[in-house]
């Protein structure tokens, strides 16, 4: 098949959806590549670059939109100025797009592509799992803005970042407080640390602790307890007094640090507000704050979109196209992990896609499937936590039957419930109370049971089989008896019931005394 | 004497304390505390039952007082010589034990004859024995296998008949007519030959399953055959009319049951192809071949590796076991500790031999457990890790579980050691692991590989990192 690479055309893009290495590549998986003339020279990438490793160069938008059975493009379509015509009006049905779409806050988008009949990945939607790392677009661009959010502070800080005592007098270093330590948080501390700044960094979720200590940065504490993991490793919206605790513990840090780097993103939310006009006035003058969230609203009240302005000597800075001012590193970055997602795509290596959706990376990738909009995916489950765990947990047997054909699911249900009123009608009443304790046990254990840490299993293990040993008291009621082979049997039972009780209850107890904090 | 009312009283008390000690043995706060209300049900519920109106007679108390002695003295020695390396061998050889008990209770309960019963209700309680019996045998003969292969007396490699799902099939439709002739021979007051050749298929059946299943899957068998054990308990309860068997029984064997099922998932593997074994028969294709060179360093190199390094994992693997390297491994990451160097374990769910396998190694060898921690914790730190350390580990190492859709371990969730600065793997040699598949970890770029027997490097690298 044939993927078309058209130049960007939003304004300010310098970024490009494949490189030379990339293609290459990508024509061993058996593709064919093409690529718009111009379409790396924002990325210091050119046409023969391309051509050297076996790509096409195409000599219009027009062409290669036409040609292409795949398109892959970093921004979502939108209205080309040269050809004064919608991209999406480009696309012809049965054809494949690959770029950013964020399906949630582009309906209309969605609508009009969904009505072209063609099959759209939206690389904003690839599912965030340890399997799905190498295709994610959205940590590997936010490690670039995070980078760059640094070198932008830099350039507008009138200091340097790293102390020194010079011959001509001593330079404190820069402090630098870090808010929100995702993917970018943690590569502007990164950034940061290494020009030699004090680095300090907050974020609500505590679990980010370990990682920001690790990066030796300055992880600051808020005497409050409350946790604010969302899923996909976000962070969720906290509550009223959570938000004033941490609001006051901003204003005190912005009297003190020189840069704040604001990445705090709530999804589908508009950015939550956490640098108060107040709080700009009383910082240094010479400040400067980077606001990653700026596309969302901005993190700061006096952010101004794609601006960089100064209030009370403060310089804040809005850029939404970070990776953008890293063309090339971001295009190489964002053309690998479209690499990947296509050797996903691709398992055959022929050059034909196939489009697995019991996969669960690719599933939530594609948005539109032929015409079909198919968002939002099912939620996940391969990265559940302990907690979530509950919910997909089902029995082996049932896991098993998944990949039976539907009919004999529902002839092994039916059965089932047949047998189970069937031995109701015949079974006489001691037997179904005997029965009744026995399901309810059956799902008491199941509840007790998945609440165990994976460090305990092997005493759990041996407790239960120590438990088992109940078995003795089937030997005990049965050894008062006239027969001698059932004396004989009885004893024999109880022997080796009572190794098990004692043997297992004792190994457990001294593996138990092993495990010390 | 004590009365009927009073008995079931105590059964119930005992019962309460088997549901608070599971429950305590979640956490390790509270898991010693979780053992010693084990221990006080399951005292109450032998002592109750003795006391009881059923044991009468002073034959019956010599017998019982003679084997709990034997049984408990046996038990104890067992308990205080076992080592933690050998902790896999002594489950399944308890479960053995349980499953023997559940065979010879099933059998006295059939001399008895179930008196007074007629009708459904007699019908109902031959079943029961049936059903009794034949668990206990396919446990016992199951774990008696399961000992061999994890001491190492009978291969590790899955052994399949041809036609082996033929031959279940046979063995189950075999049993279920014999149960039919088992009805009718016990309504004419007889029976044993049916119920001793059903007995005698069961074993056969439990030494088939567990034949089949490859080393590798050792920790879902063990923890499928403590679920079996449960199951036999509940079985003798039904048999016996006795709710606190039914009720323990079923706690037992559906926690064991949510153990292998935690296993299966950890190894993105179903229950079932697991049971019908064959470890990679069902996934078909051939995994590519690995090829490239290896980078073998010395001990030196490796303690020069880690002084430099900030960030460090330890993996441990069933090799750590069998080298018994634990207590070096503690030694090294006491002194890397002392260095000031940021030191974490990171334990597969399947690590090892069974369920927790390496947990209650390292604990043995007092590695601190909050450094401790599980595959999900840290595979998404592992880009920030400096040095990565696999000591005796394949498998749950290995790259081409996530890389190469044709590998028979494709999907499993694996430690992705690799994407760590450096990679120093501890092995004997270059074999393949249980699961016989080639490792692209040892050929990559960023991995050093330290051959020798595990503890005698580990010792080396101690020494090397003092010096």
């Amino acid at each position: 098949m044939r993927i078309g690479v058209p130049k960007e055309i939003h304004d300010g893009e310098k970024r490009v959806a494949t490189t030379p290495e990339a293609a290459e590549k990508i024509i061993k998986l058996g593709f064919e590549v093409c690529v718009e003339t111009g379409a790396g020279d924002a990325a210091d990438i050119s046409d023969q670059a391309y051509l050297a490793v076996g790509a096409t160069i195409a000599d219009s938008a027009t062409l290669l939109w036409q040609q292409s059975d795949i398109i892959m493009k970093v921004r979502a379509p939108e209205f080309h100025p040269l050809l004064e015509i919608e991209e999406t009006e480009l696309l012809k049905p049965g054809q494949y797009l690959i770029s950013f779409i964020w399906p949630a806050q582009n309906e209309a988008l969605m609508q009009q592509l969904a009505a072209k009949q063609v099959t759209v990945l939206a690389m904003d939607s690839v599912p965030r799992m340890s399997r799905a790392q190498k295709m994610d677009a959205l940590s590997s661009m936010a490690n670039i803005a995070g980078y760059r959010a640094i070198v932008e502070a830099a350039q507008h800080f009138g200091r340097f970042f790293t102390g020194q005592i010079t011959a001509a007098g001593k330079v404190p270093p820069a402090k630098v407080l870090v808010i929100g330590a995702g993917v970018a948080g943690l590569a502007a501390i990164g950034a940061a640390k290494s020009m030699g700044a004090i680095v300090r960094a907050f974020d609500t979720r505590p679990e980010v602790k370990e990682q920001i200590e690790s990066m030796d940065a300055e992880f600051l504490m808020l005497d409050f307890k409350e946790d604010g993991s969302g899923s996909g490793g976000y962070a969720k919206t906290m509550s009223k007094e959570f938000i004033d605790a941490e609001m006051a513990l901003f204003a005190e840090q912005a009297r003190e640090v020189d840069i704040i780097v604001t990445t705090a993103l709530i999804p589908g939310k508009p950015a939550p507000r956490l640098i108060t006009a107040e709080m700009v006035e009383s910082m240094k003058p010479g400040s400067v704050i980077v606001d990653l969230a700026a596309e969302q609203g901005g993190n700061c009240a006096l952010t101004g979109k794609d601006q960089v302005v100064v209030c009370h000597g403060v310089t804040i800075i809005g850029y939404t196209n970070l990776p953008s001012r890293l063309a090339n590193q971001s295009s190489q970055l964002y053309a690998t992990n479209l690499r990947h997602l296509l050797t996903d795509l691709c398992p055959t290596k022929d050059g034909q896609l196939f489009v697995n959706m019991e996969d669960e990376v690719i599933r939530g990738a594609t948005v539109i499937q032929a015409g079909k909009i198919t968002w939002p995916p099912p939620p996940p489950t391969l990265s559940a936590t302990p907690k979530t765990a509950e919910q997909v947990a089902a029995m082996p047997a049932e896991v098993a039957k998944k990949k039976r054909p539907p009919i004999l699911k529902w002839l092994g249900l039916l059965l089932g419930v047949a047998a189970f009123f069937g031995m109701g009608a015949v079974a006489p009443e001691s037997f179904l109370s005997h029965f009744t304790v026995f399901i309810l046990s059956c799902f008491l254990g199941y509840q007790v049971i998945w609440n165990v840490t994976p460090a305990l299993h092997t005493p759990l293990m041996s407790v239960t089989n120590a438990i088992s040993g109940i078995i003795v008291i089937g030997a005990l009621v049965q050894v008062s008896t006239l027969l001698e082979s059932m004396e004989i049997l009885s004893g024999l039972a109880i022997l080796v019931a009572s190794i098990n009780i004692v043997g297992g209850f004792l190994v457990t107890r001294r593996m138990l005394e092993m495990f010390r904090k | 004497m004590v009365s009927h009312g009073i008995l079931t009283m105590a059964y119930i008390a005992a019962f309460i304390m088997f549901i608070l000690s599971l429950s305590g043995l979640s956490r390790q706060e509270t898991s010693r505390r979780g053992n010693y209300f084990g221990m006080a049900g399951m005292f109450v519920a032998v002592l109750t039952t003795v006391l009881g109106s059923s044991v009468h007679g002073q034959i019956a108390y010599e017998i019982l007082v003679v084997a709990l002695l034997i049984g408990g003295f046996i038990g104890s020695r067992l308990a205080k010589r076992v080592t933690m390396t050998q902790m896999p061998e002594l489950v399944a050889m308890m479960h053995s034990l349980v499953g023997l008990a559940a065979v010879l209770v099933g059998y006295t309960n059939f001399i008895e004859g179930g008196s007074g019963l007629i009708g459904v209700e007699k019908t109902i309680h031959v079943m029961e024995i049936y059903i009794g019996v034949f668990i206990g045998a396919v446990t016992f003969s199951g774990s008696i296998i399961a000992f061999g292969k994890l001491c190492g007396r009978i291969t590790g490699k899955p052994v399949l008949m041809p036609a082996r799902h033929w031959f279940n099939l046979l063995l189950l439709i075999g049993t279920i007519y014999l149960g039919y002739r088992f009805l009718g021979d016990i309504a004419a007051g007889y029976g044993l030959i049916p119920l001793g050749i059903m007995t005698g298929i069961a074993l056969i059946f439990g030494v088939h399953m567990v034949m089949a299943i490859g080393g590798a899957d050792m920790p879902v068998v063990v923890s499928m055959l403590n679920s079996y054990s449960g199951w036999a308990a509940a079985a003798t309860g039904f048999m016996l009319s006795n709710d606190l068997l039914i009720v323990t029984g079923a706690l037992v064997g559906s926690s064991g049951a949510i153990l292998s099922y935690i296993m299966c998932r950890a190894m993105n593997r179903h229950f079932l192809s697991v049971i019908a074994g064959g470890f990679g028969t069902t996934s078909g294709g051939n995994s590519a071949e690995v090829v490239g060179e290896v980078n073998p360093i010395e001990a030196e190199e490796a303690a020069q590796l880690l002084r430099d390094a900030k960030n460090i994992v330890i993996i441990p693997g069933y090799g750590m076991a069998v080298a018994q390297a634990q207590h070096t491994v503690n030694d090294i990451t006491r002194l890397l500790l002392k260095m000031g160097k940021k030191v974490r374990f990171a334990i597969h769910p399947v690590a090892g031999r069974m369920p927790g396998h390496m947990n209650v190694l390292l604990a043995e060898a007092k590695v601190p457990y909050d450094i401790v921690f599980e595959m999900d914790e840290v595979n998404e730190d592992f880009p920030n890790v400096d040095v990565s350390i696999v000591i005796g580990a394949n498998d749950i190492v290995n790259p081409s579980a996530l890389e190469d859709p044709h590998s028979p371990i494709a999907g499993m969730p694996v430690l992705e050691c690799w994407k760590s600065g450096t990679t120093i793997v501890l092995k004997r040699s270059m074999a393949s692991g249980y699961a016989g598949v080639g490792n692209p970890l040892f050929v990559q770029e960023n991995t050093r590989m330290l051959f020798g027997d595990a503890d005698d490097r580990l010792q080396a690298l101690l020494k090397a990192l003092q010096g």
